[in-house]
């Protein structure tokens, strides 16, 4: 579905990726690990066009991105779910979800995807005319998820989807992220905590210093003990 | 004693119609401040320009006042979209300095086309509404007309920045531009939507005002720096503020025009604003920063 090759990114004089090179197929998720600075973010908004990749192909569903304007990327599909869950803090919890499904082809499935997102989580629809920086970190997180879903995307990209949340929520996350998947979604997931990630994907890519180091099925990256010291902390 | 009730009454109910046609001119300045984050020192100019259409097309080319309105509401709208591709966009990634700079370039650009073009001279349409008699008190049909079209225009804005896609991604640009791209929403073209809904504000604001005042090239300095002074008071960039401030600086305005000289009215509330800039430096309804 996605592929990535040989891209190269950065913010002026500085790099932060060099020659990258990934796929995610129809179906599967995906995730990319690697510690604080790696270029894991970078990586995301690459594929969403908030950064221009500097060399390399990206191409989704065999269409190249390259030259595509950012606000054109959801029409192709995909959704990006940006780190620090960057809401709306102002707008309610709806008209975020609202801002979800600007793009004309999602206006007309609206009232169906709210149904839905509401379903999956019903604490929003509690919570609906309430302004979304209100809410406590794992509401807002679920809150971002669901404007990703009201697109109705076939890739979900999740930036760090449980940073800065307290454990018991991040087991909620994890678990929302495993239902996702499970109604068909495709997910490229970048996350620093190694081991819940790779319990909810099939295969995984080890980013350091921009580059990928390594990857290969989650339980087998799961397994090296390389990863296991440096990330796991086991 | 009755008397004296029955005028301050009356000047209690002016400053109610003013504050409306001030809280719609307040609103335009507040909408583009909000969204683009630059101040357009030059919007009372973009009024003047709509004053100058309307008086031209009615009172020379004898254009019925509708038509004229409707054409002063456009042409004011795309000079607003003008004033934002041409000179706002190509300083808008710049310091801020630059874009106050540049749109008081425009103000005295404007003042000085308006004086070539059309002279010094004070010009109006030549309307004579009647007033409203309530018993003792006179209110002009023309304020009246302009307070409730103002009212009109306030409501359907705020009904469109709530209930459509396009109006929610204006509230929702304000609050965190960078991943508007995520939503399928192109920053640029919301910024030109906006200039124009602004230039239009400025454009109902002329017609409304030009049924009052006459049109000159200087009138920019009667309505801009209070304009500016109700949206700062209000929280600049808070239309709901705006709003509110409005009607309490046309209060004092009007009923300290009353008790005292309209002039002293205007002193009061200016005196009210500085007074109110150190106890809440934000604004009555703005955000701490």
């Amino acid at each position: 579905m996605l592929e990535l090759r040989n891209v190269s990114a950065g913010y002026g004089a500085f790099q932060a990726l060099f020659d990258v090179s990934l796929r995610v197929d129809a179906g599967e998720a995906v995730a990319v690990i690697g510690p604080n600075g790696a270029g894991k973010t970078t990586l995301l908004r690459v594929i969403s066009k908030l950064v221009a990749a500097s060399a390399g192909d990206i191409l989704m569903e065999g269409r190249r991105l390259n030259d595509l304007e950012a606000h054109r990327v959801i029409d192709l599909g995909i959704a990006h779910v940006p780190e620090n869950r960057r809401l709306f803090p102002r707008l309610t919890v709806e008209e975020n979800l609202r801002m979800g499904a600007y793009a004309p082809a999602a206006r007309a499935r609206f009232a169906e995807r709210l149904a839905s997102a509401y379903a999956l989580f019903p604490r929003l629809a509690e919570r609906r005319d309430q302004p979304a920086g209100t809410m406590s970190g794992g509401e807002q997180q679920m809150c971002a998820i669901a404007r990703g879903l009201m697109s109705g995307p076939k890739l979900l990209l999740l930036d760090e989807p449980s940073a800065g949340l307290a454990p018991v929520v991040v087991q909620r996350i994890f678990e929302v992220v495993r239902r996702i998947r499970g109604e068909g979604y495709t997910v490229l997931i970048v996350e620093q905590n190694v081991q819940q990630v790779l319990k909810v994907v099939d295969r995984a890519y080890l980013l350091e210093i921009g580059r990928i180091k390594a990857s290969g099925p989650a339980a087998e990256l799961g397994a090296s003990g390389e990863i296991r010291r440096a990330y796991v902390g086991l | 004693m009755q008397v004296f009730d029955v005028f301050l009454l009356e000047a209690v109910l002016n400053g109610l119609l003013f504050g409306g046609v001030l809280a719609l001119l307040a609103l335009g300045l507040n909408l583009v401040f909000g969204v683009i984050d630059v101040v357009w020192i030059c919007y009372a100019e973009l009024i003047m320009i709509g004053m100058y259409a309307v008086y031209f097309l009615y009172a020379v080319y004898h254009v019925p006042l509708p038509i004229a309105f409707a054409a002063g509401i456009l042409l004011v709208s795309v000079c607003g979209v003008l004033l934002h591709v041409l000179v706002i966009r190509p300083v808008l990634n710049t310091e801020p300095i630059n874009q106050l700079l540049v749109t008081g370039g425009v103000l005295f650009f404007l003042q000085a086309a308006a004086t070539l073009a059309f002279g010094v001279q004070f010009r109006n349409l030549g309307l004579s509404l009647p007033s409203l008699a309530l018993g003792e008190i006179f209110l002009p049909y023309s304020r009246i007309f302009a307070a409730l079209t103002a009212l009109v225009a306030m409501v359907a804005l705020y009904l469109f920045l709530k209930k459509t896609y396009l109006g929610t991604a204006i509230r929702a640009i304000s609050q965190d531009r960078q991943i508007m791209p995520l939503m399928g929403v192109n920053p640029a073209r919301i910024y030109v939507i906006t200039s124009a809904i602004g230039g239009a504000l400025a454009g109902l604001g002329a017609c409304l005002l030009v049924l009052q005042y006459d049109v000159h090239p200087a009138i920019g300095l009667s309505f801009g720096p209070i304009t500016f002074l109700v949206c700062v008071l209000g929280g600049l960039g808070n239309m709901i503020g705006g709003f509110v401030a409005a009607f309490i600086f046309a209060q004092f305005i009007s009923v300290g025009g009353f008790f005292f000289h309209i002039e002293w009215g205007y002193v009061m509330a200016f005196v009210f604003f500085i007074v109110m800039m150190f106890v809440r430096p934000q604004g009555l309804l703005g955000r701490k920063q």
